[in-house]
């Protein structure tokens, strides 16, 4: 077979022949290691990018869990109502591209076929609204309130409208049971930002586009709860988008209902009684400003006195919460947050500041045995005390003579605080202050929780000022440079002020702590503030972080996560001065500035416990502030430009407390038409279908001109002459 | 070397049947390169899955049947099964007698594709349509033309035993020889096939012996060449941007940079083992474009993994070697020039149709030898193993 003579094989072909072999079998060795390089050691990035390329989300919201009163009565819950919706993926299919099917729901909605096809077109740069923002394999909600008749209509023609739904979809709703609109502790719901659904979108429970996130109140604070879990189904699609499969599935958990320890009739009483006493406080003649009281805003908190639960919370102005469900308008935005209006968003009993006037005089009270003065020993009460020729007056001006501190808490007589306060300035060196002063009366204010949040589970607390020698340094390196430019030596009281204020405004001068001593000056509160100080003084001295959640129950009420409130100190005090100071308190309600406003109260059944406060606030009507308690209660009420504590507050809080107990004027309790004479112990039920078990609330009928008159017996004592409590 | 003379079997060997001729010892069958014949075999079934997998959903192009891939693939595979017994029938030495004849129907094939007669699929002028849903790309054949062409220039003097090496002479005919259909394909223009039979006259030239100056400059002449079309813009659009997008993948991920992108996705998202036949997203959901034929590595990376595209890599890697083989033990010079043209042809395109998947090579369109779908490249490439087996079946029996 070879007859060809084997010529040819030479050296160098043999070794050309070894180097083509080489030259082939390394190109084998770099796509061999390039390819472990891409699969084994990077393969789980492209694995990433590839499940990217070709999986789909559609996401369907889940239910929003209801905020519910201690009983169960829905704050906030959701109405159903029938939303259309169009498939784009399904109109996709259609060869008009569902032109011909848009058109014909068009005409079942009574809409323009043009603004059904707007509708369902996908947004980009240069589509003008309406449009869709969101995914395209998601349904398309072409109407949020379809009548059942037109529903009915679509769905039992399915050919004719392949891709539309009809489907009854959870809505918001604010429901205010029995008046008790609870705006700013419930919150809101807005839509979600563009930035969140970035943020959420790895996670396992993005946004939709059109989806709604607590931004205030209790809707924020337990939007995780409230919110559950999107379910979301993932479609697997092909280059062009077109779904080719579908991938795993995770069903929508739905959210939580919250229960709160708020009482919706309580609640509605507060809120109704707040706002009476402004309208009254309007009505009043200010005699310093000589005009009627401006009461324009105001706040009441009552709370469970042994355990810093909120029963009932109000501010006033307020606004309906249901104005944000289905998108806030522009106009009412505005209307909410203008200054005219005075900012009804805003929750004033977590939010309004103001200087406490004589209600803190528990504090210095505290600070002042904690200092080494004897409770019960006599201290002068001289109708003014003079400090270097300054004058600084007994609000009542009217001496009492040598008086406990108990005593002075009850007539609340501003000089023995003046001069505790006095002495300690002194003691703390005055002007030119030792190293590392005591400041026993600012240190005790900071224990008592002023100065720092209480930790309510509501978003946006305000922490209010203690005005130590600390702050009024930080507050002068911040303002000196304005007040050294504004002041002027002779000019008015503001120019005045700031010159002064340049010059030495990093001082704590002896005034500073005169009025301090009295709630004054630039000490600033909360109404919670406040209320959980009162309450800790009710409970033996527990500080605790006032709370309105109670329990998460999930929507089947299988799982019941309660909330314990959780405390953020004990009072500094030991509990003999509290009992004293307690004493003192229910003296003010039986003999004090209070007592005029709890004529016939049964105070041996339930001992009432008071303290009023009007504070002083520069260019402005007084505030009234009224600090109450009973064993299980506690209630702080103000109102700003409303005039004295008990003037203005007292009828209210007396209200709320005759509607908790079920009392009339005569201190006559009746059981049955007692709301709350006793905390509320027990969780509402919630079925394991999702329906709670909740009383009817009825609106609270307030009590009539005869009913709210004080018992002739006790008689009227004659209503304070001066603006004092 | 002595002994194979004195017991050649085909001198002595009685007449016998047909049975009979193929299972004795010294049978055709019996001196066949199994491994090779296996391995090529392996690939073209592989590719047959592979293809179907990238196709079955592909409506557009498989006219509603999901097998009409995989049927003409397999089919294609038996017609080069044919091609290639055919080849071996004839005998490569056969064969060599006709080549002029045959070098001479591929000219006029690849001069009919640039008249009218020719069609343009992605951006090169390559095919012929013959109708019925074929279409013939005659560069594949010229690949052949090219190889058998320049072998018997090379090896005619050097079998004959009046010279050691191909002379200058000798070597320049061989080179013009395989200038014309080059310049002809380049016109197309179908660069990927160009630079496939630069490869091969460089393999061809390597293993004739010819002197290495020859070697060196026709590297340098490439590189030069190469320079001056980029520079002459003599290129495509199509062409320059495929370029630019090898360099750059994340340039214009939505256009050029598409196809990197996605086969590399592919590719990767395998890991070791792959998502299993059909199952890959990426094939399934027809991300990456012309998956069937100059991209059907990536179905193997995705679905098979990493063992799976390594097989592939193995089959290749069999094939190349026992193609080395035999051009190591064939004697005659023509033989082993020929076996050198197919090495460097094969690898050289398997390389450049994996690494352009693989991100390492810019994207040209050369299917990968066996596995993509196509029929000239199938019956090309089983025609060459053909040869290489005509080649070993005639080597003494000593080797």
């Amino acid at each position: 077979m070879t007859n060809i003579p084997e010529t040819g094989r030479t050296h160098r072909v043999q070794i050309r022949l070894v180097i083509l072999q080489v030259l082939v079998f390394s190109l084998l060795l770099t796509l061999g290691g390039r390819l472990w390089y891409l699969q084994i050691r990077n393969g789980q990035e492209y694995s990433d990018e590839a499940k990217n390329n070709h999986v789909q989300q559609v996401v369907q919201p889940a239910v929003r869990g209801s905020i519910l009163d201690a009983r169960g009565v829905p704050l906030a819950d959701n109405e159903t109502r029938l939303v259309v919706s169009a498939s784009r993926t399904e109109l996709m299919k259609i060869k008009d591209k569902g032109k011909g099917v848009l058109t014909r729901l068009a005409g079942v909605l009574d809409m323009k076929p043009q603004d059904v096809m707007d509708k369902v077109r996908l947004c980009d740069s240069k589509t003008p609204q309406p449009c869709w923002n969101g995914s395209p394999y998601q349904p398309i909600p072409v109407t949020l309130e379809a009548t059942t008749q037109q529903a009915l209509q679509i769905r039992e023609r399915p050919e004719d409208f392949p891709g539309i739904t009809a489907e009854p979809t959870a809505v918001r709703r604010y429901p205010a049971p029995g008046g008790a609109n609870t705006g700013q502790v419930l919150g809101y719901l807005s839509p979600v930002t563009d930035d969140e659904i970035v943020k959420a979108k790895n996670t396992n429970s993005p946004f939709l586009r059109s989806d709604q996130v607590g931004r205030f109140g209790l809707e924020r604070t337990y939007d995780k709860a409230l919110r559950g879990k999107s379910g979301v189904t993932r479609y697997e699609v092909d280059n062009l988008g077109r779904v080719i499969g579908q991938a795993a599935n995770d069903p929508a958990v739905p959210g939580a209902n919250l229960v709160t320890s708020i009482d919706a009739r309580v609640q509605g009483v507060a809120e109704y009684e707040l706002n009476a006493a402004m309208i009254e406080a309007r009505k009043q003649i200010d005699r310093n400003t000589g005009v009627p009281y401006k009461a324009d805003a105001g706040a009441i908190v009552v709370l469970e006195s042994k355990t810093g639960r909120v029963v009932a919370m109000a501010s006033n102005p307020t606004y309906d919460p249901n104005v944000w469900v289905g998108g806030i308008s522009g106009k009412d935005y505005a209307k909410l947050t203008a200054k005219e209006s005075n900012v009804p968003l805003m929750n004033r009993a977590i939010q309004g500041q103001a200087a406490p006037g004589s209600i803190f005089k528990v504090i210095p009270t505290a600070a002042a045995v904690n200092a080494g003065y004897k409770f019960d020993g006599d201290y002068p009460c001289p109708s003014s005390y003079s400090i270097g020729g300054q004058v600084f007056k007994n609000f009542e001006s009217q001496g009492h003579g040598n008086i406990t501190l108990g005593r002075a808490l009850e007539v609340s007589c501003d000089t023995v605080f003046y001069a505790l306060g006095h002495q300690q300035w002194l003691k703390d060196g005055g002007l030119h202050p030792v190293k590392n002063p005591a400041q026993i009366f600012y240190k005790t204010a900071h224990q008592f929780g002023l100065g720092a949040e209480t930790g309510v589970d509501l978003p946006g607390e305000e922490k209010g000022r203690v005005p130590d020698r600390e702050w009024k340094q930080k507050f002068w390196e911040a303002n000196k440079d304005q007040w050294c430019k504004t002041g002027k030596k002779g000019g008015t009281y503001v120019e005045l002020l700031s010159y002064e204020n340049c010059l030495e405004g990093n001082l704590m001068r002896a005034g500073d702590a005169v009025n301090y001593s009295i709630g004054q000056g630039d000490t600033l509160v909360t109404p919670i503030q406040m209320a959980t100080i009162y309450a800790a003084i009710s409970n033996g001295g527990t500080l605790w972080n006032p709370t309105i959640g109670k329990a998460i129950i999930s929507a089947d009420g299988k799982n019941v996560e309660e909330i314990k409130p959780k405390s953020h100190g004990k009072l500094p005090m030991t509990e003999e001065t509290r009992s004293k100071i307690g004493e003192a308190l229910e003296g003010v309600a039986t003999r004090g500035t209070a007592a005029w406003r709890f004529g016939g109260w049964p105070q041996k059944e339930i001992p009432m416990h008071a303290k009023t406060g009007t504070a002083e606030v520069y260019g402005k009507q007084t505030t009234s502030w009224f600090a109450t308690y009973t064993e299980d209660y506690t209630i702080v009420m103000t109102i700003s430009q409303g005039g004295t504590g008990s003037g203005a507050s007292g009828p209210a809080v007396r209200n709320v407390y005759n509607a908790l107990y079920g009392l009339d004027m005569a201190g006559k309790q009746d059981p049955k038409k007692a709301l709350l004479p006793k905390p509320e112990a027990e969780l509402p039920k919630v079925q394991p279908d999702g329906s709670i078990d909740a009383p009817e609330v009825r609106p609270y009928v307030p009590p009539s001109p005869e009913e709210s008159a004080p018992p002739a017996l006790a008689g009227p004592p004659a209503p304070p002459a001066h603006r004092q409590d | 070397m002595q002994t194979a003379n004195k017991f050649s079997v085909a001198r002595y060997a009685p007449q016998r049947g047909p049975v009979a001729k193929l299972t004795a010892r010294d049978s055709v069958l019996r001196r066949l390169d199994w491994p090779i014949l296996l391995s090529a075999f392996a690939l073209s079934a592989l590719g047959s899955l592979l293809v179907w997998s990238a196709t079955r959903n592909r409506t557009t192009l498989n006219q509603g049947d999901p097998y009409y891939f995989l049927l003409r693939h397999a089919m294609n595979t038996g017609i080069g099964l044919v091609l290639m017994i055919g080849t071996i029938a004839l005998g490569h030495r056969t064969l060599r007698g006709v080549v002029p004849i045959l070098y001479g129907l591929s000219l006029v094939l690849i001069i009919a594709v640039l008249t009218p007669l020719g069609a343009t699929i992605n951006g090169a002028h390559a095919w012929i349509v013959i109708g019925g849903g074929f279409s013939l790309q005659p560069s594949e054949f010229v690949k052949i033309t090219i190889i058998l062409g320049m072998a018997m220039l090379l090896a005619a003097r050097v079998d004959a035993g009046d010279l050691a090496h191909p002379d200058h002479r000798t070597v320049m005919k061989a080179l013009c020889l395989a200038a014309a259909p080059m310049g002809i394909v380049m016109l197309m223009p179908d660069l990927g096939s160009v630079m496939v039979m630069v490869v091969i006259v460089l393999g061809v030239l390597l293993a004739s012996g010819a002197s290495n100056r020859w070697v060196a400059g026709l590297l340098a002449s490439g590189a030069a060449g190469a320079v001056l079309i980029w520079q002459l813009g003599v290129l495509d659009e199509y062409q320059i941007n495929r370029f630019a997008a090898f360099a750059n993948p994340e340039l214009d991920p939505a256009g050029v940079g598409y196809n990197t992108n996605q086969a590399r996705i592919a590719i990767g998202s395998g890991g070791l083992t792959g998502s299993g036949l059909f199952k890959g997203s990426q094939t399934t959901g027809q991300f990456v474009p012309e998956q069937q034929t100059d991209f059907v590595f990536t179905v193997a990376g995705e679905e098979l993994g990493f063992l799976g595209a390594g097989l592939i890599l193995v089959l290749l890697g069999v094939v190349l070697w026992r193609a080395c083989v035999i051009a190591r033990e064939t004697t005659e010079l023509y033989g082993t020039v020929v076996c050198a043209g197919i090495i460097a042809w094969f690898a050289f395109q398997a390389f450049e149709n994996i690494g352009m998947t693989l991100g390492i090579m810019p994207v040209a369109g050369l299917p990968l030898p066996f596995v993509s779908y196509g029929g000239s490249s199938m019956f090309a490439v089983w025609v060459a193993i053909g040869l290489l087996q005509s080649i070993r079946v005639q080597r003494p029996l000593s080797a």
